[in-house]
């Protein structure tokens, strides 16, 4: 869930009055936001790299607001501030409209084939007469930052470039060349770069890092020329020193460039939309044409309005359409009922991206009439409730092994590979093991494939219990299935372990009669069950057996070879016994 | 013989405590300890012991403690009381005949003994005698008062002499004045003179031969702990699991079989609308599985629908547009959610005649997250769901408020949120009396019809569903800090054993 940080008297200011933190926690909890913190940016400093790097830092108060991640339109102050005025019914929903240049043509922006191969897509616009001031200018720039972080997936869907129009002259071109072939003036440099400089410069930049995956081992690179020949950025990296706005730019060229080109329009309109509000002619944005390497031309922004007919299937609390209607302009969805039966018009604004059913428009209805004030009812579904027998079978184990002596551990699904082979004395191949891809840490190299190496470290980690320990564990393992629609299966598993001064394998054997006769299997072979030596290189030798219930091997059970015992890093004679719960089903 | 047992380790001699008991039953107003010691011609702790022994068997006498002043011999005293006064010794050493005085002097009394025989006029110093000053008894016989006196107040009779006496006494340092705490000794409610053995415990033999019947038993001590019972105890997360199953099962909620940790991310991603350019769908955030590596056999026909709607829309959603992959589709992970489950059996549930079901699951799901004090890479998950005909919010809130009113929670509150799958979602939070705020307890929502309808789920069926972690409300249950301690090789014991049963709604 991204989280906006604003100015909190800004906030108060634009919202025309002053809230205490528990009023605008109440606000925010009703319109589905969550006021995460209250801070200032010399407490983020403080907290984050000591005190003595946040003296001097401002102490002005800032929110920091957490936002559902489908809300483009809440990622900055003025959609926030758009959003709770409308919802507070003490502004009118703005209609976004995109115009024709005044005089002359539209800016052009030429995407050529060659960028086919690593970024094909691109929009533009442009914010005429706009006038920045200081907050203006850093929402600006925090807002692309946000979009950026969020449906641009880190720059790599989407990237967006903004410039002084009034530095550069169009048409411009959208094009991809070989990093070698690149050279301009980036952003806050001295000195002209190549792509290829460029790409090692960044390699230590805390922030620009991130970024350079994006095209680093493609042949050639995004970059957009004006009609001079100057660079007006490389996406997704960064953009030219020369085009940059300032707090004095009047006129503002949008670029975005994407691999998805549905992002790249909804980024587009976001930007738009948030901005338009500070140019002379209020929410109005001037459209710029982009010519695609076919000849097709496409005019953007969007800023399409899709107007919905929909019926209001079930309104909270039986309100009237009318009423429904009138709670989704609330919401900036303009809605009227149409007099059609229960049918309402919906207008789609251009910054709900998120809107895409019906069910999303009567959400909004439900947010605006407010989901505490709708009345708690019950569904009058009659069922019958199964257990799943497993767990059942499972329940009703567990409450007997404790009643016998042993206590219930609980431990990892995943674990390194050592665990379940190395440390056993088998080899990983031998194990059927699911091998995870991307572990973090070797903790969660493969899915578990025998309790035992669980109740061990157990045991390891309550050294200073007093003895005998003895536990138990029912719980699933995973090994590959190659019947399964996933390749594995978990298998539910019955292990128990006894560690004391002396091994004890009566105990555990005793253990093993227990549960079959709470298994209501008897001792016998053939139809019932019995145990015979095996070799298991985890067990000592001599000290291991099968087990086998009608004639078929369910598990083992022994005493622990004492190699296994020190890998664990345990001390003492220790016996244990696993064996498989879902053939008892 | 019959032995009285005591609190502690000592015995009392039941030949005393039957002689104090006798002592006892004569006086009406009562005694004091210290004139039964001097009458019995006992030490005092004798009789303090007894009283103390017949204290601890109930209610045969009562002493109240007192304290008060008495007399009492020095070392020099008791000394003297034996042996008689120096200057008696003095005399009965000096023969007829004489002592010379060097022989005396060598004597353990003989210096302060001389100075006293002499002004008592015993005794005669010859100092012109031939070989060295000689020494001569002058009376027949003496009276050794001092020693006389001594033995009266050894034996407790210190008001035959008068104050005067005593006075010089102590200024000669054989007797001082202390302070003697003794006990005032009166019958008891249950007063007897005789007293009886009493039995530590009741024996098989006893019970055969009937002697309980006239035996008395020693008391407990029920201030002590017992001794703990040699048992095995039952895990506490899986105690509160048991008890979420019971509260599902109560409500008419069946299990779903969720022993499937290994998913494909068709099932646990785009079965739920879920688009592929999402951030749980990182590697940042799900275990991805390198073998096996790829599902296969998907229901054909529903994964076209899946595809249809994630990329171009349909069943009245304009989808996200985007270039769904069947590649991404197939990547095996460690499911993130049992909602993946859920859309299992959902779509399990609209392959056959629709009927309305109330499905359950608690399991374990994985995450790749950062790990702090209250977050693991996996974690169980409580989850409900439950598919009718027109169910809505006000019903999902209504099933939600009967949830946790049996958790023992009933103040409630739903906050707008959002899920790729639900629509709407809501966020529950609970009044927390401890915190005294708002705190979220679960997540709650209606499954998106992207989700339902591509499933060929009859399109006037909505599906409501909420989860919740069971690590969360099992920590506050049993106040556990840090999730180490609960789940995990790293568990405490101990705590374990600790742990209560589990009532959820108390």
């Amino acid at each position: 869930m991204p989280t906006v940080g604003v100015k909190r008297d800004l906030l108060f200011k634009a919202l025309g009055r002053t809230y205490t933190d528990e009023e605008f926690d109440e606000l925010c909890f009703e319109f589905g936001l969550e006021l995460d913190e209250i801070t200032s940016e010399k407490e983020i400093i403080s907290r984050e790299q000591g005190d003595s790097k946040a003296s001097g830092a401002s102490d002005i108060i800032l929110y920091k607001i957490d936002v559902p991640a489908n809300r483009y339109d809440l990622l900055c102050l003025e959609g926030l501030v758009r959003g709770l005025q409308v919802f507070k019914n003490k502004l009118e929903a703005p209609r976004y409209r995109r115009v024709s240049p005044v005089n002359g043509e539209p800016q052009k922006l030429i995407i050529t084939k060659e960028t086919a191969a690593v970024r094909p897509f691109a929009v533009a616009a442009v914010l005429r007469n706009i006038t920045f001031t200081q907050e203006r200018y850093d929402s600006f720039i925090e807002l692309q930052e946000k979009l950026h972080q969020n449906i641009c997936r880190k720059r790599s869907l989407v990237a967006i470039g903004t410039h002084d129009l009034d530095t550069i002259s169009g048409p411009f071109t959208y094009t991809a060349k070989a990093p070698g072939d690149i050279c301009f003036r980036p952003l806050n440099q001295t000195k002209e770069y190549t792509a290829t400089q460029l790409m090692s410069l960044y390699k230590t930049d805390s922030h620009l890092r991130h970024y350079l995956h994006i095209i680093e081992d493609k042949p050639v690179y995004p970059v957009i020329y004006d009609s001079n020949g100057i660079v007006l950025s490389m996406p997704p990296i960064i953009n030219g020193d020369h085009s940059k706005i300032t707090l004095k730019t009047k006129n503002v060229f949008i670029e975005c460039t994407a691999t998805d080109v549905t992002k790249a329009k909804i980024v587009l309109d976001m930007m738009v939309t948030m901005f338009s509000e500070y140019c002379s002619q209020p929410f109005t944005v001037e459209e710029a044409e982009v010519v695609y390497p076919d000849g097709k031309t496409c005019v953007y922004p969007t800023l399409a309005v899709s107007v919905q007919h929909c019926f209001v299937l079930c309104p909270p609390d039986s309100e009237s359409t009318e009423k429904i209607a009138q709670l989704l302009t609330r919401m900036c969805l303009r809605s009227r009922a149409t007099g059609v039966g229960d049918e309402i018009e919906v207008e789609i604004p251009p910054t709900r991206s998120d809107v895409i059913h019906a069910c999303d428009i009567m959400e909004d209805a439900a947010v605006a009439y407010g989901f505490n004030n709708i009345t708690r009812t019950t569904p009058r579904t009659y069922t019958v409730a199964h257990q799943f027998p497993l767990n059942k079978l499972t329940e009703l184990l567990r409450q007997d092994l404790a009643a016998a002596g042993f206590t219930e551990a609980l431990n990892f699904a995943l674990c390194s590979q050592e665990d379940i082979a190395d440390k056993l004395g088998k080899k990983i191949s031998e194990t059927k093991a699911a091998h995870i891809s991307n572990p973090k840490t070797a903790e969660f190299q493969v899915a578990r494939t025998t309790l035992l190496p669980g109740l061990l470290k157990t045991i390891a980690a309550n050294r200073k219990m007093p003895l005998p320990l003895k536990l138990f564990e029912i719980s699933d393992v995973v090994l590959q299935d190659e019947t399964k629609d996933v390749g594995a299966r978990n298998s539910r598993r019955f292990c128990a372990v006894y560690y004391n001064k002396s091994p004890g394998f009566e105990v555990i054997h005793g253990l093993l009669d227990r549960t079959m006769q709470l298994l209501d299997v008897k001792s016998a072979r053939g139809e019932g069950y019995h145990i015979q030596a095996a070799d298991d290189p985890t067990f000592f030798p001599g000290r291991c057996a099968e087990i086998f219930v009608q004639g078929k091997s369910v598990g083992r059970l022994g005493v622990l070879h004492p190699d296994v015992i020190n890998r664990f890093e345990l001390t003492m004679p220790c016996s244990a016994l696993e064996m498989d719960v879902e053939p008892f089903l | 013989e019959t032995i009285f047992p005591l609190n502690g380790s000592s015995m009392a001699d039941t030949g005393v405590v039957e002689a104090l008991l006798r002592r006892v039953e004569k006086v009406d107003d009562g005694v004091d300890s210290l004139e039964v010691a001097t009458s019995l011609e006992l030490d005092h702790q004798v009789i303090v012991g007894a009283v103390k022994s017949l204290q601890a068997v109930g209610d045969v006498i009562s002493a109240e403690l007192r304290s008060s002043k008495h007399w009492e011999l020095t070392d020099e005293g008791r000394e003297i009381a034996e042996h008689g006064s120096h200057e008696a010794r003095v005399f009965g050493s000096i023969p007829v005949e004489g002592l010379p005085q060097s022989e005396l002097m060598k004597l353990s009394f003989g210096k302060i003994g001389f100075s006293k025989a002499m002004s008592n006029k015993w005794i005669r110093l010859d100092k012109a005698h031939e070989g060295g000053p000689r020494i001569f008894r002058t009376v027949e016989s003496i009276e050794d008062q001092v020693r006389e006196k001594l033995l009266l107040l050894q034996k407790g009779n210190a008001s035959q002499l008068e104050e005067k006496e005593k006075n010089e006494l102590k200024k000669r340092k054989l007797l001082s004045e202390v302070t003697v705490k003794t006990y005032w000794i009166m019958k008891g409610n249950s007063f007897s003179t005789t007293v009886t053995k009493q039995e530590t415990e009741l024996t098989a033999e006893m019970i055969t031969n009937g002697s309980w019947k006239e035996k008395k038993f020693k008391p407990y001590n029920f201030e002590a702990m017992g001794v703990a019972p040699d048992c095995g105890h039952l895990h506490p997360l899986m105690k509160v699991r048991t008890q979420f199953r019971q509260i599902f099962l109560e409500m008419g909620f069946t299990e779903m079989p969720t022993n499937n940790f290994i998913e494909s991310s068709f099932w646990n991603f785009d079965s739920l609308f879920q688009p592929q350019q999402h951030p749980a769908r990182d590697q940042h955030d799900t275990f991805f599985l390198s073998d096996p590596a790829l599902a296969h056999d998907f229901p054909q026909d529903y994964l076209e629908r899946v595809k249809k709607v994630h990329s171009e829309g349909g069943f009245g959603s304009q989808g996200y547009k985007y270039d769904w992959k069947i590649e991404e589709a197939k990547k095996n992970i460690l499911r993130t959610h049992t909602t993946a489950v859920s859309a299992r059996m959902l779509y399990k549930l609209a392959q056959q005649k629709f009927t309305p079901v109330k499905y359950f699951s608690i399991d374990r799901v994985f995450r790749n997250e950062t790990l702090d004090a209250t977050h693991l890479a996996e974690f169980h998950q409580i989850e409900g769901v439950v598919a009718d005909y027109g169910l809505t919010l006000g019903d999902l809130m209504g099933v939600l408020h009967q949830f946790f009113t049996k958790l023992g929670i009933t103040k409630l509150r739903f906050k707008p949120a959002y899920n790729p799958y639900t629509e709407p979602s809501m966020e529950v939070f609970s009044y927390h009396e401890g915190l005294k705020k708002w705190v979220e307890v679960g997540n709650s929502g209606i499954f998106r019809p992207e989700m339902l309808l591509p499933m060929g789920l009859p399109e006037d069926v909505s599906v409501i569903a909420w989860g919740l972690s069971l690590e969360r409300p099992t920590m506050i249950k049993y106040g556990i800090n840090n999730i180490r301690e609960l789940v995990g090789h790293k568990v405490n014991l101990q705590m374990v054993y600790d742990s209560p049963i589990c009532r959820l709604d108390s």
